[in-house]
């Protein structure tokens, strides 16, 4: 793979209800910001990749509404629906086939959705639409199986919920800063077993933006070059029956090749922080199992040993993570920013010191059915 | 360094206004089995997909992770596309990027609709603006009717014009078993006399709605030469998807969008004289007008010559540039699959696989794809490699 | 935001996407739905290249990626291999909460079938085995099964 890099990064705050933006204002705040970052102007963005859903935006060619705030104008232009992570990834290919620079950009605003209609959308009209399931109540059924199999335990999942939304007290964009306890988790209401309150992320507005590069085109970017060492995404089945719910297969392949592209043998050692899409909890632990971080059954001990921690030997999550702001297709995105900026060491107060190699990670479809995994590094 | 790009197998449902047998996976999987057989591939060889339709047409929120059964993707990459009318083009020009990229060698890129599962204009309304557009101007026959009358008050074109672009789809869809208007001819007078829509847009200068799906395989430079005698390639690809309002389009200009992107892509195929070097296109033509005035913005005639471009016979099957061998969008209209559909058979044209449709020695063919807010998508083949 | 926005009423415009669908069901998918309501009887097929037993049937193998047409006839009682108890109303939902949803594993198939227990929650458990409990009104849809109902 030749070299690209990310160059310029952006998001906005990511608030319960978003009142004074429209979709077309959010989008503008972030490609001016993204290009600020990288000191490009819009003569430097060759192309434009933007990430939008029909159903949460309530629209029928969802990306009609930003193409001109993101400033595609009269250039080449897609859009990716699905998580941002993917969306990034079709940018960072149309900069190995051809492009110099692709500014990709997102925004969803679960504020004016009804979530549990949106979800239930992705279940399949004949089978499982007039059940009734939801992104929860789907996801419940896979903390059920993977609790079950490895005697993951609810307080393991809790200290996810209490180290994530004190992480985000760092985080200026985080949605959800709080100090919480085990007890606190334990003690919100039950949604749907095993998921408590405190187990699920929040419903969130937001956009980001970033600006893929590649090498010739990064030197003229103000802003130092975070390298995409690797990236690769992968599908499970569809129908929730078909699949073993505890073990990511689709997750693992994805990991397997972006590590393959990136050189990197030992995850857990190899790399020094990790953002990944934890809409519940009990996403933490299955994911990192899934990224080879531990062995299938591991994660929880992998949490109760502190391991994943701000000054553990594997922070997860400093920006607070999905838990503390779930702008959704925004998030996947969120996460790879994120991963640059501790690179950059421009994380601020979440700052993970030293890091040089992070991973990201975005999800599409239910329970994780799809992942894209992403290696960055400062080299 | 991008690596070069050809089509190498193409795959198509026979459309049909309800496909009442099949459930969209199915009609998905109907598509991809025969791709895959034209390129004698099997679904192992397929390194990554990409898929597009449109959400509110069947309601499926997540068609990449819902299809997989359908689509092949089952532990594969998968990803999905949508812009509109413009997604089939879209999907093309993913897989395109997905090959170039370097990343992935064979690439499947799928374009499918359901639009009997659904009130096509109930859904489409909802593309305009929530706040300023919807309830004022929506749906896509108002601004083509803005389009067409604002075109004939200024070249003095005629409601015959239109109605002879009609025709024509008609006639060439005789050699298209594909085509769900396969085997129904129409008369000038036919459309002259059918219901009047919006003024002057009349029931049979516009596209149907169509049960369809279709899928392309593309590979890279030095797998593309294995697997097909005649590989399709890609030698351009250009986009303009700019205005975001439908009060923002100036229906009085020439269609911009298509204008842009028509002169980039030739630009970066190294084609100087669109008219002499394409030897067949493959427009998105949603309704007759447009086959009048788009192949003036593209440049195949000038402003205002489009009706006598078209008279003089120039667009038949055995004229100078043979317009919609297929039939083209006013005879099958499965709309994510719509435009992929013209890129697909813009590369059987290359490939020479067309049959009863085939356009002799043709070296350089053109797809488009239209939608959105009066966007545009121009996808270059040709037989020779690109330099 | 402005300041200006704070002070002004709080401008936002309601609307709902309102637009009917029929769903094709498919020849395969119509037998399985026909033989729920006419027969009571939950058919899978079994793709003959990886022998996996598919509820609901599929036309084809997505991992095979073979087409099927050896049809199987189940039972109606499995295990529960996954649930959750739901604890939430809301209008999608085919019954009042606490409900559970669950995917059992149906005597003879290979994979799960997902669908929803209404009684005995207390002493639902992994494992738990479960039986298909018809509604006497069938319209041919997958809630011709009321629920499953621990044995």
């Amino acid at each position: 793979m030749d070299k690209i890099a990310i160059v310029g990064a952006s998001q906005t705050k990511y608030e319960r209800r978003k009142k004074g933006e429209i979709f077309y204002d959010m989008i503008y705040e972030v490609t001016t910001k993204a290009m600020e970052d990288a000191d490009y102007t819009l003569e430097d963005i060759d192309n434009v990749i933007t990430v939008s859903n029909d159903f949460l935006d309530g629209r029928t060619i969802s990306c009609m509404a930003v193409q001109e705030a993101a400033g595609a104008h009269d250039k080449n232009v897609s859009t990716i629906e699905g998580d941002g992570a993917f969306g990034a990834f079709y940018g960072a290919m149309r900069v190995l086939g051809g492009f110099g620079t692709t500014l990709v950009v997102a925004h969803s605003k679960g504020s004016e959705g009804d979530p549990k209609i949106i979800t239930n959308a992705m279940f399949d009209p004949i089978y499982h639409r007039l059940l009734g399931l939801d992104a929860i109540s789907s996801s419940a059924l896979q903390a059920s199986v993977y609790m079950e199999r490895y005697g993951i335990t609810e307080q393991q999942c809790a200290l996810v919920s209490v180290k994530n939304h004190k992480n985000a007290k760092n985080n200026p964009y985080a949605q959800l800063p709080m100090d919480i306890t085990v007890d606190d988790v334990m003690r919100s209401k039950k949604i749907a077993d095993p998921i408590k309150l405190l187990d699920c992320s929040p419903i969130s507005d937001g956009a980001a933006a970033i600006i893929i590069a590649n090498e010739k085109r990064a030197k003229k970017a103000r802003t130092k070059p975070i390298w995409i060492k690797g990236v690769a995404h992968c599908s499970d089945a569809y129908f929730l029956g078909d699949r073993d719910l505890a073990d990511p297969i689709s997750l693992k392949d994805a990991s397997k090749k972006a590590y393959a592209m990136a050189g990197i043998k030992d995850p857990m050692s190899e790399i020094d922080v990790v953002e990944l899409y934890d809409a519940f909890t009990y996403m933490e632990p299955l994911w990192l199992e899934g990224m080879g971080i531990c062995d299938a059954g591991q994660g929880g001990q992998l949490i109760e040993k502190g391991i994943t921690v701000m000054d553990g030997k594997l922070p997860v999550n400093p920006s607070g993570g999905v838990l503390s702001a779930h702008p959704v297709l925004v998030a996947g995105l969120v996460r790879i920013i994120e991963a640059a900026l501790q690179i950059r060491g421009e994380a601020g107060d979440h700052q993970i010191k030293g890091a040089k190699t992070a991973l990201a990670h975005g999800i599409n479809g239910p329970c994780g059915q799809s992942h894209c995994v992403w290696i960055l590094g400062s080299k | 360094m991008a690596r070069r790009v050809a089509i190498v197998g193409t795959g198509q449902t026979y459309h049909k206004s309800h496909r009442l047998d099949v459930n969209g996976r199915e009609l998905i999987n109907e598509a991809v089995t025969r791709a895959l057989a034209d390129c004698e591939l099997s679904i192992a060889d397929i390194d990554a997909i990409i898929i597009g339709n449109m959400d509110h047409f069947e309601s499926i929120n997540y068609v990449d992770t819902w299809s997989v059964e359908g689509s092949g993707g089952y532990m594969k990459p998968i990803m999905k596309v949508t812009t509109g009318g413009t997604t089939g083009s879209s999907v093309a020009i993913a897989g395109y990027y997905h090959v170039a990229s370097g990343l992935f060698d064979k690439v499947l890129a799928i374009g499918w609709e359901k639009n009997s599962e659904s009130d096509t204009t109930a859904a489409i309304v909802t593309c305009s603006d929530p706040i300023w557009d919807r309830f004022s101007y929506s749906g896509a026959i108002p601004s083509l009717a803005t389009e067409a009358s604002a075109y004939m008050e200024q070249y003095g074109a005629t409601q015959e014009d239109a109605a002879r672009v009609a025709v024509r789809e008609r006639t060439h869809a005789l050699n298209n078993p594909y085509a769900q208007m396969y085997n129904r001819p129409i008369t000038i007078k036919d459309v002259m006399e059918s219901p009047m829509l919006a003024y002057p847009i009349k029931l049979l200068d516009v596209c149907p709605r169509t049960d369809g799906a279709c899928a392309v395989v593309f590979a890279a430079e030095g797998v593309a030469e294995k697997i097909a005698v005649r590989p399709a390639w890609v030698k351009s690809c250009s986009v303009r998807h700019t205005t975001t309002w439908f009060g923002d389009v100036d229906y009085n200009t020439g269609m911009l969008s298509l204008k842009r992107a028509s002169k980039e892509a030739f630009e970066k195929a190294g084609i100087k004289d669109p008219v002499e070097e394409i030897d067949v296109a493959e427009l998105y033509l949603p309704y007759s007008y447009a086959g009048l005035k788009w192949i003036e913005a593209i440049g195949f005639c000038g402003p205002g010559e489009g009706p006598k471009f078209i008279w003089d016979g120039n667009t038949d099957m055995g004229g100078k540039l043979p317009i919609n061998p297929s039939g083209g969008v006013m005879c099958t209209n499965c709309i994510g699959a719509t435009a992929l559909l013209r890129v697909a058979e813009a590369a059987i044209q290359i490939m020479g696989k067309g049959e009863a449709r085939q356009v002799p020695d043709v070296t350089n063919a053109m797809a488009t794809g239209f939608g959105g807010c009066w966007w545009s998508d121009v996808v270059i083949l040709g037989k020779d490699k690109p330099n | 935001m402005s300041e200006w926005l704070q002070d002004v009423k709080d401008l936002t415009l309601k609307g709902q996407i309102k637009v009917p669908y029929t769903w094709s069901v498919g020849e395969v998918g119509s037998r399985f739905l026909v033989a729920l309501r006419d027969e009571k009887k939950i058919i899978g097929n079994r793709c003959k290249n990886c022998s996996t037993v598919y509820v609901p049937p599929r036309k084809n193998c997505g991992r095979c990626f073979k087409d099927i047409d050896e049809w199987v006839e189940l039972g109606s009682k499995g295990i529960v291999t996954a649930y959750t108890i739901v604890r939430y109303d809301y209008p999608l939902q085919p019954t009042k909460a606490p409900f559970a949803y669950a995917i059992i594993k149906l005597d003879g198939a290979d994979v799960g079938f997902v669908h929803i227990i209404k009684e005995g929650l207390d002493k639902l458990k992994m494992g738990t085995r479960v039986r298909a409990s018809f509604k006497e009104d069938r319209k041919g849809n997958i809630l011709d099964i009321d629920s499953f109902t621990i044995i």
